[in-house]
């Protein structure tokens, strides 16, 4: 063999060590977020149930403190007695009602942007814009909350609350709306609207147009199209991507510290004292979105920075049932992704 | 066709008619939501913090612009009050530093691996885990942070290895959490870059005879980089924004330092710990979170809109 | 059809190589084999693309494939610089000969035998750098690092390549904005840089107009006296225009393959005679 030859050889030993070095650097990156964060899961859970606790001093006692009192009971400044039932009420009403304003809001929107709109301008700017408020930091949208929704600006003093009058009773709303649990869903309703309308267009998107031409040509009207045809084609993506931006907004603390949330309290929404209170004393549900609130994310803060150590292993345990029930409603995106998605497969 | 049948179906499509037009309005004003909600944020920073609504003043009608900007501390609370952005402008410097060194990096080249070596499988895991993690909600990173990182890494290594104290607050270990975060964001971004970049050149590349380092580093990586550098701006954007393991983790005393081991505070926390504390609606020191979320907020925003610029022409390159 | 047609098809190509078809090509007469395939079957997952290929190619000559689409030919291609590899869930049997070396062989380089086989694609897929880069990359990758040699290189694959006079006035301007057939042939002065001994075409000139194609017609003409070139097309006349023998691919089977001047003046094979006279494909 040449001399050129023998050097291209022994070059080329080399550029595949260099080859398999950068394929086991890029290999390592890829697990190392991975890892880093199961260990430090793993860490946590240690802590919250009082296993190890590689963190603590001598004098502190290991115990477990994922219990049910954990579940039941109210907050207390004696961490054996704490619990975060009223975190965990406030996560579910306020998930509720930001699902209420977010997703025809979004949907909507997804609708027009997908179905109706022509390209010009004005989608291409409401496009852009859109894009552009998913990148806006939440402690922004909590601004925005406090002084439209909270504070109203201080335009309004001793402003009569208004009613609105439904089914059982009143709902009475008080101007402004105040640390409430409305400010709370609307502020977090914007703030999840553009992740809603992203992954609804593309849910829209994913429908063939077949679909669209054939119901259109059987004389259906093209709203009629959309209703009948491509919303229910296009559900389990719309539904993936709410619940995946309902995560997003039950596991937000900063907007929510923003907008003067309480981080303690020792009230269910509306007062509720029981689950049953909402069956036998339906009035109680109409005072839910006037009431203060608390949610599981801003209990966690408020343990966690106390420097009690009880309290921080108590925050470790609260963070435990936050991940499960977000795990939860990951693991139902997912499953709704794959099963349907499977079955709506064109 | 009879008169009467005609005038019936002429009635029901007049229904019809404005029934649509109903539907395409509304639909219309969900979709114009987005820009009313922009245009409600950029009428709120700016009436607090530049012009005032009705008697009460702006926060920039009581301290000059010039002594925010310049201003080297960060002191409501001490006589007239100190308002100067500058400690946390230097705050989220530090933290977002800290974080593109890891996040970037580690993001670009896990994008690389998933998009350029592992088979559909292996992307199949690895994809859902990262969306896990970016599903974890802040306040979880920020305790992370405080009860792990802190004591676990930051404390030994800069007292055993560089010999200076560190506090239980510093900009180190909320740093170093804040580029963990947002590996999964830097991961998905670049990775849907890479992959747009045309197959052609990838077979072109390996029938040249390279290596697959050959390919990644020198033909994909570079021919994605308008791309890739725009993925990144939203990455840091999103950092720059991040508030709840700042808070936590970093603390919330402004102070101008070069000491990264130091507690400190960004713009995002020094918000929120305002918000939270005790000072009355009308004060300036109150206000002065309008003048901070403004700074924020034209520092995010004009880094998405260059960022979206770039990534819609590279999509036109490449589609 | 008989199973097994290739064996006695190839010894008669090789054969009949120095005949009148090749006569007026320089060199010597009797031209030695260059690859060679023995039984070659290929597998996308559990779809089976080719069937036991076997055949034999000649160096510094021309061989067309032809055949209609999806017959395989560009999959057979593409098993010569085991392009293939990078699809996922491929699968071979057979063995392929490039001299006298199995290129499957575990202890074969890949990459060391992609510089030896270069290959140009249908549409041409110039990266996005400048000209010399372009034509640089497979050097540089290489190592060479040195400014004057890769110069020389640059300019002596344009000058092959016949690409030269256009360009060597804007080496350093994006190679994106030259035009398709220009691109094409600098395509084939970035492979022909690398310095190989087989040259892979695959429809190299089907997305282009009549006057690049040809001016590609006359570079693959030129190139056969230094390389061998192997060449997918689905342009019988440019078969005929440009190849020495000719083999033809219907349904992942070699039909028939022989000097294309029999090939197309009378082919043995009724298939190939119905596909050649335009009946289908």
């Amino acid at each position: 063999m040449n001399q050129a030859g023998l050097q291209y050889k022994r070059r080329l030993k080399r550029r595949h060590l260099v080859s398999r070095m950068f394929a086991i650097i890029c290999i390592i990156s890829t697990w190392f977020g991975l890892l880093v964060v199961a260990l430090l899961l793993i860490g946590l859970m240690f802590k919250a149930t009082g296993i190890f606790d590689i963190t603590a001093s001598s004098q502190t006692e290991l115990r477990n403190w994922l219990t049910p009192h954990l579940l039941t009971n109210h907050m207390s400044s004696h961490p054996e007695k704490a619990g975060m039932v009223a975190g965990i009420w406030g996560s579910f009403w306020l998930m509720v009602m930001t699902g209420f304003f977010s997703i025809p809001l979004g949907v909507g929107a997804a609708v027009y942007l997908e179905e109706y709109s022509r390209e010009n301008l004005f989608t291409k700017f409401i496009r852009l814009n859109i894009a552009n408020l998913a990148g806006v930091p939440s402690i922004v949208f909590g601004i925005l909350g406090l002084t439209v929704f909270a504070r109203m600006f201080s335009l309004f003093h001793d402003f009569p609350p208004i009613g609105i009058p439904v089914g059982i009773g009143m709902i009475k709303i008080p101007i402004p709306f105040g640390r409430t649990l409305l400010t709370g869903s609307l502020t977090l309703s914007l703030m999840i609207l553009p992740i809603i309308i992203i992954a609804s267009q593309e849910a829209l998107r994913s429908v063939p147009q077949s679909i669209r031409h054939a119901s259109l040509a059987l004389g259906a009207t093209k709203w009629q199209t959309i209703w009948h045809q491509v919303l229910p084609a296009s559900l389990p993506g719309i539904l993936t991507g709410t619940i995946l931006a309902l995560s997003r907004a039950i596991g937000e603390t900063a907007p929510l510290i923003v907008i003067g949330a309480v981080s303690f309290t020792v009230y269910n929404p509306g007062n509720m004292e029981h689950v049953s209170d909402y069956l036998t004393k339906p009035e109680v549900l109409l005072t839910v979105p006037s009431s203060d609130f608390t949610v599981m994310p801003l209990q966690i803060w408020n343990w966690g920075t106390k420097p009690q150590p009880e309290f921080q292993d108590l925050a470790s345990a609260a963070i435990i049932v936050l991940l499960l029930v977000l795990l939860c409603m990951n693991g139902l995106a997912v499953f709704l992704r794959h099963h349907y998605g499977k079955r709506l497969d064109w | 066709m009879l008169p009467s049948s005609k005038h019936s179906l002429s009635a029901k499509t007049n229904f019809r008619r404005i029934w649509e037009g109903i539907v395409l309005t509304s639909l219309m004003f969900c979709a114009t939501v987005s820009v009313f909600v922009t245009a409600a944020i950029i009428f709120v920073l700016v009436s607090e913090s530049v012009v005032g609504i009705g008697d009460s003043l702006a926060f920039f009608q009581e301290v000059s612009l010039w002594s925010f900007l310049t201003d080297t501390a960060w002191a409501p609370q001490y006589g007239e009050g100190q308002f100067g952005i500058l400690p946390l402008l230097a705050g989220t410097l530090w933290v977002t530093g800290i974080a593109s060194v890891i996040g970037l990096p580690v993001g670009l080249a896990s994008a690389v691996y998933l998009s350029e070596y592992a088979s559909p499988k292996t992307r199949g895991i690895i994809k859902p885990l990262l969306e896990v993690l970016a599903g974890i909600p802040t306040v979880v990173y920020g305790f992370f942070a405080l009860f792990f990182v802190t004591p676990l890494l930051i404390k030994p290594f800069a007292e055993n290895v560089l010999g200076i104290e560190a506090n239980i607050f510093n900009a180190m270990s909320g740093g170093i959490v804040v580029g963990i975060m947002i590996i999964p964001m830097v991961t998905s971004l670049s990775e849907d870059v890479i992959r747009a970049v045309p197959r052609g050149l990838r077979e072109a590349g390996y029938a040249l005879g390279s290596t697959r380092f050959d390919v990644s580093t020198k033909i994909v990586v570079p021919a994605a980089l308008s791309g890739i550098l725009a993925s990144f701006l939203l990455a840091i954007s999103r950092a720059l924004g991040e508030t709840m393991v700042v808070m936590i983790a970093v603390g919330a005393q402004p102070k101008l330092t070069w000491n990264p081991f130091e507690t400190m505070c960004t713009m995002t926390a020094n918000i929120a710990s305002m918000a939270n504390g005790d000072a009355g609606t009308g004060s300036v020191e109150y206000r002065s979170i309008y003048a901070v979320a403004f700074t924020l907020f034209i520092i995010t925003m004009g880094m998405n809109i260059f960022s979206q610029f770039i990534l819609n022409r590279y999509r036109e390159v490449y589609h | 059809m008989n199973l097994n047609p290739s064996e006695n098809l190839i010894d008669t190509a090789t054969e009949n190589l120095p005949g009148p078809a090749v006569s007026e090509k320089p060199g010597s007469p009797e031209l030695a084999t260059k690859i060679e395939t023995r039984d070659l079957n290929f597998f996308y997952g559990p779809m089976q693309a080719l069937f036991g290929i076997s055949i034999k190619i000649a160096e510094r000559s021309v061989t067309a494939l032809i055949g209609p689409s999806g017959c395989g030919k560009s999959t057979f291609l593409r098993t010569i610089n085991r392009m293939n590899d990078i699809i996922e869930g491929t699968r071979i049997t057979g063995t392929v000969y490039l001299e006298n070396e199995s290129i499957y062989d575990p202890q074969v380089d890949v990459v060391e035998l992609r510089k030896k086989v270069g290959m140009v694609f249908q549409k041409s897929n110039p990266f996005p750098k400048t000209i010399f880069d372009n034509v640089a990359y497979g050097p540089r990758v290489t190592g060479i690092k040195n400014k004057n040699e890769l110069e020389e290189i640059v300019e002596r694959s344009l000058k092959q390549s016949a690409i030269w006079d256009e360009v060597k006035d804007r080496l350093n301007s994006s190679a994106l904005a030259l035009s398709g057939g220009q691109q094409q042939r600098l395509c084939i002065a970035r492979t022909l840089a690398t310095n190989p001994e087989v040259i892979l075409m695959d429809e190299p000139a089907s997305a282009l107009d009549p006057g690049s194609t040809s001016r590609i017609e006359d570079l693959i003409y030129k190139l056969k006296q230094e390389y061998t070139i192997v060449i997918v097309t689905h342009n019988m006349q440019q078969a005929a225009r440009v190849s020495d023998s000719t083999a033809f691919f219907y349904q992942g089977e070699l039909i028939e393959f022989g000097l294309t001047e029999t090939l197309f003046r009378s082919p043995r094979e009724k298939k190939t005679e119905d596909y050649i006279t335009g009946r289908f494909g």
